[in-house]
């Protein structure tokens, strides 16, 4: 019960965040993508803020022998996993998909809370992307025997 | 001083957004990127939905409550619904392939340090910047 409050606190935290950085504003967003033209660069300061909290957090969960403070361990990828053409293939899919309309997950689904078509349009969308890859993934899988795996590891 | 006000909000935001990172690493181990979370969901393990549906219910509670406190926090997209449906696609297949987005990668990944995830950043941000700046700039599509 205790993981599933924290969980929720954590996301309502994010949130907060997102929406007090300008992160939930697609044309904010945008202008800070546009380098070239009338560029905006207040939300680099977004991951300034947020990097540097969080860097504290994993350093201490690197320490040896430590553990969460609810059980269980630390699910943090690999120092050293192999960089596949598919971290590069699909980050400059979603490149292209953040800079069409200036939103990514975060936002899009702090977004819902608006009631709005827009954002109901764009997570909609967003998961059936996400059901895609992972049935082309798994498909794959199956049929390759790969170790290429697929998902959730940043 | 008044020069430094845009910059403000979004550190502070920031800051917010690493707490919660923070939070929920220490209490329950668990990285905070959404399209891992929300993937999660789309292909679900056993004991593994629940706190991620939570996390995602916070993240539209605060949300909420962010509109009663500042409406304009949230809105402004002007892309059409047609554009927003690819956009969503392409966000949601490339995160998956990719494993991670601006908060996996960008904030928890690039905390750590992690080559894989400034690469994906660095690339993200290029390729979201060409896309803008072949829209406003360029003409195209």
């Amino acid at each position: 019960m205790k993981r599933e409050i924290a969980a929720f606190a954590s996301g309502a935290v994010f949130s907060a965040g997102l929406c007090i950085s300008g992160m939930t504003q697609p044309n904010r967003v945008l202008s800070f993508l546009d380098f070239f033209g009338h560029w905006d660069p207040s939300l680099a300061f977004v991951m300034v803020g947020a990097i540097a909290v969080s860097a504290l957090a994993f350093r201490v969960s690197a320490r040896g022998g430590q553990r969460p403070l609810f059980g269980g361990r630390f699910r943090v990828p690999a120092a050293h996993e192999r960089i596949a053409p598919r971290l590069v293939a699909g980050s400059a899919l979603f490149g292209v998909g953040w800079g069409l309309s200036g939103l990514c997950p975060g936002p899009a689904i702090t977004s819902l809370a608006t009631g709005e078509l827009g954002p109901l349009v764009f997570v909609s969308a967003m998961i059936g992307g996400m059901s895609l890859y992972r049935g082309a993934a798994s498909l794959q899988k199956g049929a390759a025997h790969s170790d290429a795996g697929h998902g959730s590891r940043p | 001083m008044l020069h430094l006000t845009p910059f403000v909000a979004p550190l502070l935001g920031g800051v917010l957004i690493g707490l919660a990172v923070a939070a929920l690493l220490l209490l329950d181990g668990r990285i905070a990127g959404v399209s891992g979370i929300l993937g999660g969901l789309v292909a679900p393990e056993p004991g593994e939905s629940a706190w991620r549906a939570l996390f995602l219910a916070g993240l539209v509670t605060g949300g909420f409550l962010a509109r009663l406190v500042a409406p304009r926090a949230l809105g402004g997209w002007n892309a059409s619904l047609p554009l927003l449906t690819l956009s969503g696609l392409l966000v949601g297949f490339g995160t998956q392939m990719a494993g991670g987005c601006t908060s996996g990668h960008g904030v928890c990944g690039v905390s750590r340090l992690s080559a894989r995830s400034i690469l994906a950043t660095a690339t993200f941000i290029a390729v979201g910047a060409a896309v803008v700046f072949s829209v406003r700039h360029a003409g195209l599509p």
